[in-house]
């Protein structure tokens, strides 16, 4: 062991997957005995084609499917043996997720998309808002607390829908193609913030399909046809 | 760049389901469930109403078949109420050997129980009426011909319609009274007048048409007879005198002392034979058997009802299937199975819950409208009000139910794929 190794044995990754292998009835093997240990305060970013098993990998990192075979390892704890309502708390304390198509409710103004991803993990009522305002004032979109969805635009959606992952203070942020939705100039600004957020602690895991994307974080994880082609920049 | 892939250490083997520091699913609050619970209603408010409506014509339908017959039987509890349901009749039973009947002071006798505070008589003459001579006495209709007290009406609550009543002064005179119902039948609708005498051939005699009587309020069968004098009947009729019915008054919580009293004091021979009754009761018991003939009603309510959940559990389908990414999102924020099971059970008894609210209403206001409507009293039957609401609730409880579950199992990944 180096001393490199047993000080990262102290202090737990962040998010880790040991031998996970992933197949769907059918016979399709999304991933393949595919390990990966991302640290506190990491930004990766996942890259690969189309098919590759990017999203399948987010989800199981993200205790949205579980692994065929392997163990995932959420802040150093094996997630494996958990109850479902066990993993849902888990996920509503230390995950936020970002999608490619926001997932902001139509109905709810910006405020309130917002403070509902606060309603999984015990925040009390009377702090939601507040806590919302707070998140959406950290993604520059003070000015548009009380406009709905339709009244915003893309980047400012998913400006809201970062904010709806970042409003508990979440250990890591899993987004899965954050800005596959936005013009690039829209999408880079959007990028921007996420890396601001990852500087400020949030441990950052973007997939993507776009290098130039991938080419703005600090460490890349290559995949393809359900394996780990390489890595470059992880902290060990 | 291969690194990565080759990152297994060893750690301790922990039992994290066992673990204290992991943390709990947060709770939600009712108000954060209701809230929840309108989100889908309020997204598509149109649909929430139409599938609602079988819920609500349901519950209006049975509200309106609840609530108009008790509006009814209110208004006529008030009416008896009115009158006062202090009414006893004591009837004498012949029996196929045993003419059964009173003595001719039988009110007098029946005065004098503790507590009576008034009394009247009437004696079956057993004679028959007709509008003239000219009519056989074999063809004629079934009128009760009656000797009775002067103060018949006064004890049975009656009032006359044209005319007056049989006085204290006119016992012997050949005058008659008309039932409400006897003087229609025999062609009658004045009282005689000093310029157009009425008049009806009882037995061989013919009798001065006097009075009228308007509807007997409880003992409806005298508006079927024709009430003569005591005297009069005795002489002109050849009648033994014999009473056959006692009514009397007393006050409610004297009444069943007075009612066990009337057999011994009015037939001491034989009380058995004494027929006791309160004619309010019989009329109560009438209307409360009309009022409760609407099952057919009823039973279509209960389909309405069926019809209704099937709407919303049909709405809560379409619901689920529409709303996979919103279900897919909220387990990726943390929601647990049950959060979401919760979230759209929650929505299936909003949803039937206003409309069972909404038909409620509407059946409460229409049953006030035809309440009003007949000068019935308003009767709110809060009970069923909230049996029906709770009965919606369940219903949509029940029609929920499936797809709530549904939406809980719902693989996270497959809700979000499904964009
Ligand atoms: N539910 C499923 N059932 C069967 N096969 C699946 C399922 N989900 C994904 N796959 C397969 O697993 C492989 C990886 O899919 P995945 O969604 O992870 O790819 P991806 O890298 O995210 O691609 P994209 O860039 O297009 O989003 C694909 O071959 C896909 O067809
Ligand atoms: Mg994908």
């Amino acid at each position: 062991m180096t001393g490199n190794d047993a000080v990262a044995a102290q202090v737990p990754a962040a998010l880790e997957v040991r031998d996970v292998t992933k197949s769907y009835p059918g016979g399709v093997v999304a991933l393949d005995d595919v390990s990966l240990r991302i640290a506190r305060g990491d930004a990766v970013a996942i890259v690969g084609a189309s098919g590759s098993g990017k999203s399948t990998l987010l989800h199981i990192m993200g205790t949205l499917d579980a692994p065929t075979r392997g163990q995932v390892l959420l802040n150093g704890r094996s997630t494996g043996e958990l109850a479902d309502r066990r993993l849902a708390a888990l996920r509503s304390h230390h995950l936020g997720f970002v999608f490619q198509h926001f997932h902001l409710s139509e109905r709810l103004n910006a405020t309130d998309n917002v403070a509902s991803g606060l309603l999984y993990n015990g925040v009390p009522r009377h702090r939601r808002r507040a806590m919302a305002q707070a998140a959406l004032e950290r993604v520059g979109l003070a000015a548009r607390a009380t406009n709905f969805p339709h009244q915003l635009s893309g980047g400012e959606r998913q400006r809201v829908a970062i904010a709806r992952a970042v409003a508990h203070g979440p250990l890591v942020i899993l987004a899965d193609e954050p800005t596959g939705a936005l013009d690039s100039r829209t999408g880079s600004s959007v990028l921007e913030l996420l890396l601001e957020l990852n500087e400020s602690g949030t441990t950052l895991v973007i997939i993507t399909h776009d290098g130039g994307v991938a080419g703005r974080l600090p460490a890349r994880v290559e995949i393809a046809d359900g394996r780990i082609l390489g890595a470059e920049g992880l902290r060990t | 760049m291969r690194r990565a892939a080759n990152l297994r250490r060893p750690t301790h083997v922990r039992r994290p389901a066992d673990d204290p520091s992991l943390p709990e699913p947060g709770r939600l609050t009712a108000i954060d469930v209701l809230q929840l619970a309108t989100l889908g209603l309020r997204s598509r408010p149109l649909r929430a109403v139409l599938s609602t409506l079988g819920i609500a014509i349901g519950m209006a339908t049975l509200v309106l078949v609840v609530a108009i017959p008790r509006s009814s039987n209110a208004a006529l509890l008030a009416r008896l109420a009115a009158l006062g349901s202090n009414l006893v009749e004591a009837e004498a039973e012949p029996q196929p050997n045993l003419p059964v009947s009173f003595p001719a002071d039988a009110a007098a006798m029946a005065a004098r129980i503790p507590s009576v505070t008034a009394s009247a008589q009437l004696g079956n003459t057993s004679a028959v009426v007709r509008r003239s001579s000219l009519i056989n006495p074999q063809q004629t209709v079934g009128l009760n011909v009656l000797a009775s007290s002067p103060n018949l009406l006064a004890v049975v609550s009656g009032s006359m319609y044209r005319g007056r009543f049989l006085q204290p002064s006119t016992e012997g005179f050949p005058v008659a009274v008309l039932g409400y119902q006897a003087a229609g039948s025999l062609g009658i609708v004045h009282a005689s007048t000093p310029s157009q005498p009425e008049r009806v051939v009882i037995g061989t005699r013919l009798f001065t048409v006097i009075g009228i009587t308007a509807p007997m309020p409880v003992t409806s069968d005298l508006d079927w007879a024709v009430f003569l004098g005591w005297d009069a009947a005795r002489s002109d009729l050849h009648w033994g005198g014999r009473a056959s019915i006692v009514y009397v008054r007393a006050p409610d919580r004297r009444l069943s002392a007075v009612s066990n009293l009337l057999g011994p004091t009015l037939y001491p021979q034989d009380p058995g034979f004494v027929n006791v009754s309160q004619p309010s009761d019989a009329l109560a018991a009438k209307r409360a058997a009309q009022a409760t003939s609407s099952g057919l009603l009823i039973g279509l309510a209960a389909v309405s009802l069926l019809v209704g959940g099937v709407g919303i559990a049909n709405t809560m389908f379409v619901a689920v299937l529409e709303r996979r990414p919103e279900i897919g999102l909220r387990r990726a924020l943390g929601a647990t199975r049950r959060q979401i099971r919760l979230q759209f059970l929650g929505e299936a008894v909003t949803l039937s819950a206003l409309g069972g609210i909404a038909g409620t209403t509407i059946g409460l206001l229409g049953a006030a409208a035809y309440a009003l409507w007949e000068h019935w009293p308003v009767v709110l039957p809060l009970p069923v009000v909230a049996a029906s609401v709770g009965g919606a609730v369940c219903v949509g409880a029940v029609a929920g139910l499936n797809p709530a579950i549904r939406a809980a199992r719902l693989p996270p990944t497959e809700a979000l794929a499904s964009t």
